[in-house]
């Protein structure tokens, strides 16, 4: 076995010191050895985006970076979305636009919207499909994942939100 | 002020069907806080990697574990001599054959599971698979069906040689599984012998796979003191698995508990009994520990449950308006190298015979061959109801083959050969009964929806015009589904009736607990079966917890695939609901020394007939049934139901498409997709139209991009998400959606069934679109996929290309 490396970093804002191979993948660290397992592993090969994280300002692929090249750095992962027991505008906006199905998706989708929105607070559809076009989807087609982060960005400008579901519209009595 | 009836704010507090009610699942997958197989994490926990064979078709000369074994975290390395002592060496499928666990002497499919390496991780069972050294002797390989067939063809199953009679009866050939017909031949022939117009197609289907984001895996957990076996498993039917691991195991099924969590998408991926969920297993067993096993995406994508790969060819005879009088079909069907279709016993082909579609044709005649090859196997999966897809785009390809030959508009000649509303139950010349349907006016909907006439006339314009830079093709289908499998005087898997089960019990604050025998991979069960207990038993949906997925809690129920869980366990939910309320009843007559008959149901209370003024609310009524209750009856509020469905249910809809094809470069823009589905009655809108938005997405993969193909030597080609295809957010079209209601009469509260429809249908829909752009050149037919390398081949062979 290799030889191991001590590395320190901010996951979701706390200071987090773990020992690795050089070779061991941030995902397996964040999922095995720091009990963070919103971010999933769909491919092990950097195409579904299951893995996304934010790392010091970026959305990358957490199976395509070596925890070691992450040392000093800000992690951003899905658990660190919801504050004082209040949801982030994003997982928000998934919930009220049915933005999800299995779920498996999610943590990557909502961590790469919030970098969109970060540096496109105004999204177009057509920056929103570009945007996440690195995350796959086999459930919801994405056409309710772009209302989702329409909905989010929205609320994070301050604009009134509301469903494009509401819950009586085919209820008569 | 706002005026809202009083009835209409207790519905909105109940929640029922109907409502678009926000998901109950969603707090947990919006946080990360959902439990896959892969997040769960036990003391002393071991990982397992698959050594798999490189070749096709080969015989293993030797296996050395010894360097493997050799290497520090190392914990053991399975092969087939291992577990021949147990006798688990080989294991049954679901379709009557058997399947290696691991490769006994010879492997037949590339991938195969050889070896089983656990370790104390994942990265030293990586390391140690690469030191497991296998001497092979590569035999030829067969990877056409057709092939395969032939006489001097290779051997595949040697394990076969001289049983001639197989599972569904005679095998003609070493690599023959079975043959199977349904339909009277002999009046399809005169029908066809007497007819005026016939046609002929060839189609492939080719072999793809459902790729749910979260491949399978299992942690198996075997507790020597207890004797009990945990397996938490990717599996949408952990009772069958519970079933089928009792009987691999000599363990009875009351120490196995087996536990589906949280799914990552299945569509038909996660219905069968894997060698690597058997391996984890004995390796638990053996080592004491608990043992983990994921799959890689690409043995996912080249191991466990492909679909299709169905070649199949139709024949429609007509007259000379276009009415058909008779259906005959031919089919080879690849099954790889074993036969593991997860169909119901009795049917190979599945539910193939819905293949009249929703057309009244009086004659029909279905023949397939199940054909071995050195493929993997699988076959039925993929958001599809046992081979409705193939059958689905069997019709309708072939009814818009016949409307070219004979220049009858692919609109009207549907409509001149839709069963009539007044013929349901309808009787098909295959044995089906279809239970409802009112196939006109839903395409008439949509025909208006999308101003078919302008459509036609902007597409003849375009084809006057030879400096169009595009081909435009319309493509329509008005499909029928059969989901709900099944009832058990017909369907079965291992002998097990396909019921499926609910079991609520109130609580005295009247909350409920409801258990049931399906899993959702996505669904959204934990909302909607909530729904469904509100509107039919009175207790707020808020108030309900829905738990599935743990064999050791839930009641036996044959799990979530072929869109069963709305008929099927849909059906136990409203009658185990329906039981409630009658109890209920008695009760809240009781407490108000009435006649239970003169008790009326009310939302969410009973109250007196004539008398609205008295009436007991289901809240007061379950504290009452822990205290209170009539003379005679047992306390609690409590139902069990098994339901075993009289029928399956027959969902449809209308489709239309419409692509924009470019002509220099072969590249298909789908400018719009209109899909108008018939569930039955709706329990969640919002639900269902995400499920269509997913079918829909899933089928313009397929249609435009997806295929498994192998070269001569037996190499699967599209094995990794470099190869496969699965469209973005950029490729994905936008979705219109429309509904009709047309229930089903046998089913509790008329529902159908709807998450397989729009996979189902739309994939036809693709092609007809595609094949109409091309139909004033006299195209009637192209090969799926739709990608633009291959339509630009057709642009060039046609000389249009630039
Ligand atoms: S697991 Fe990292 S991109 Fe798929
Ligand atoms: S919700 Fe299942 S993969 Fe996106």
């Amino acid at each position: 076995m290799a030889k191991k490396t001590a590395v320190s970093f901010r996951l979701n804002q706390t200071p987090v010191d773990v020992l690795v191979e050089p070779r061991e993948l941030l995902i397996h660290t964040l999922r095995e050895k720091l009990a963070t397992t919103g971010p999933h592993i769909g491919c092990e090969t950097s195409h579904c985006g299951a893995c996304t994280v934010d790392l010091d300002g970026i959305s990358v692929k957490a199976c395509t970076v070596l925890t070691v090249q992450c040392e000093d750095l800000d992690v951003l992962t899905i658990e660190g979305f919801a504050k004082g027991g209040q949801l982030h505008a994003l997982q928000e906006g998934f919930m009220q636009e049915h933005g999800l199905q299995c779920g498996f998706c999610t943590p990557g989708m909502i961590t790469r919207a919030y970098r969109l929105l970060q540096e496109i607070p105004d999204p177009t559809e057509e920056d929103i499909r570009y945007w996440m076009s690195g995350n796959l989807c086999r459930c919801t087609g994405y056409q309710n994942i772009v209302k989702a982060i329409q909905y989010a960005a929205a609320k994070l400008r301050g604009e009134a939100v509301a469903t494009s579901h509401p819950l009586m519209e085919e209820v008569t009595v | 002020m706002n005026e809202i009836s009083p009835d209409l704010s207790r519905l909105e507090r109940l929640e029922g069907i109907g409502c678009a009610r926000k998901r109950r699942e969603d707090p947990r997958f919006i946080q990360g806080r959902g439990t896959y197989v892969d997040d769960i994490h036990l003391p002393g926990m071991l990982f397992g990697v698959m050594v798999r064979s490189p070749y096709a078709h080969a015989r293993i000369k030797s296996i050395d574990t010894s360097r493997a074994k050799a290497m520090p975290g190392v914990q053991a390395v399975l092969t087939a001599e291992d577990l021949k002592p147990l006798k688990l060496h080989w294991m049954p499928t679901l379709a009557g054959d058997v399947q290696a666990v691991l490769a006994d002497g010879k492997v037949v499919f590339q991938n195969q599971e050889v070896a089983f390496v656990v370790a104390d991780d994942r990265y030293v069972a990586a390391d140690a698979a690469e030191l497991v050294e296998v001497e092979y002797e590569e035999l030829p390989a067969v990877v056409d069906p057709f092939k395969a067939m032939q006489p001097g063809a290779p051997v595949i199953r040697e394990d076969l040689a001289g049983k001639d009679v197989g599972a569904h009866g005679a095998r003609r050939h070493h690599n023959h599984i079975f043959n199977w017909q349904i339909g009277d031949r002999d009046r399809t022939d005169r029908a066809f012998d007497a007819a005026p117009v016939t046609v002929k197609q060839e189609m492939l289907y080719p072999r793809v796979h459902p790729c749910p984001l979260e491949t399978c895996g299992c942690v198996a957990s075997y507790d020597a003191v207890r004797g009990d076996l945990t397996v938490w498993i990717t599996s949408q039917a952990p009772h069958v698995v519970r079933t089928v691991v009792g009987l691999l195991s000599s363990i009875p099924e009351s120490k196995i508990r087996i536990v589906s969590p949280d799914i990552g998408g299945g569509f038909g991926n996660k219905v069968g009994v894997y060698p690597g969920y058997v391996t984890a297993i004995v390796a638990s067993i053996v080592l004491g520990r608990p043992v983990k096993w994921i799959e890689s995406r690409n043995e996912n994508l080249t191991t466990t449950a492909f679909a299709r790969d169905y070649w199949m060819t139709g024949e429609l005879a007509a007259d000379t308006d276009g009415r058909i009088k008779a259906l005959r079909v031919n089919v080879i069907a690849d099954h790889g190298a074993f036969d593991a279709c997860a169909d119901p016993t009795k049917w190979p082909a599945g539910m193939f015979h819905v293949c009249t579609g929703s057309y009244d044709i009086p004659n029909a005649h279905v023949s397939v061959d199940g054909v071995y090859t050195n493929k993997f196997p699988g076959g039925v999966s993929y958001r599809c109801s046992f081979r409705v897809t193939e059958a689905v785009y069997l019709i309708e390809r072939m009814i818009d083959v016949l409307a070219q030959k004979l220049g009858i508009d692919k609109a009207e000649i549907r409509l001149r050969n839709f069963i009539p509303e007044e013929k349901f139950p309808y009787h098909s010349a295959l044995g089906l009964d279809y239970d409802s349907g009112n196939y006109a006016p839903a395409l008439r909907k949509v025909l208006k929806a999308v101003d078919y006439d302008g459509l036609r006339a902007e597409q003849a314009a375009k084809r006057a015009d030879p400096n169009c830079p595009t081909l435009m093709g319309i493509g329509i289908t008005t499909f029928t589904e059969i989901v709900g499998a099944g009832p058990s005087k017909s369907c079965d898997i291992l002998g097990i009736g396909m019921f499926d089960s609910c079991e609520i019990r109130v609580h005295p604050d009247g909350s409920a607990i409801a258990r049931m025998g399906t899993i959702s991979q996505g669904q959204g069960h934990q909302t909607t079966y909530a729904q469904i207990i509100a509107t039919e038993a009175g207790i707020p949906a808020s108030l309900i917890n829905v738990e599935e997925g743990d064999t050791s809690t839930a009641p036996y129920g044959l799990g979530t695939y072929g869109s069963r869980s709305t008929p099927v366990a849909g059906a136990a939910v409203a009658r185990a609901s329906h039981k409630i309320r009658e109890k209920a009843r008695k009760i809240a007559a009781h407490l108000l020394e009435v006649s239970p008959d003169d008790m009326e149901f009310d939302l969410d209370q009973f109250r007196v007939k004539g008398d609205p003024s008295r009436a007991k609310s289901m809240k007061e009524i379950a504290w009452a049934a822990y205290n209170n209750v009539p003379e005679g009856m047992e306390m609690g509020l409590e139902a069990v139901d098994y339901y075993d469905p009289p029928n399956f249910t027959f969902p449809f809809g209308s489709y239309l498409a419409v692509v924009d094809i470019q002509k220099d470069t072969g590249e298909i823009k789908v400018r719009r997709f209109y899909a108008l589905d018939d569930c039955g009655t709706r329990i969640n809108p919002m639900i269902i139209e995400g499920q269509i938005h997913g079918g829909l997405t899933e089928g313009f993969a397929v249609a435009f991009g997806q295929e498994l193909p192998y070269d001569e030597q037996g190499n699967v080609l599209g094995g990794t998400l470099m190869d496969y295809f699965l469209p973005t957010s950029m490729e994905t079209p936008h979705w219109e959606t429309d509904f009709t209601v047309t229930p089903s009469p046998h089913h509790p509260i008329g529902a159908k069934g709807v998450a397989e429809s729009p996979h189902v249908g739309s994939i036809p829909c693709f092609s007809n679109a595609v094949v109409d752009a091309f139909a004033h050149l006299g195209v009637t037919h192209t090969g799926m996929p739709h990608n633009a390398y291959r339509t630009w081949q057709q642009l060039r062979d046609l000389n249009i290309a630039g």
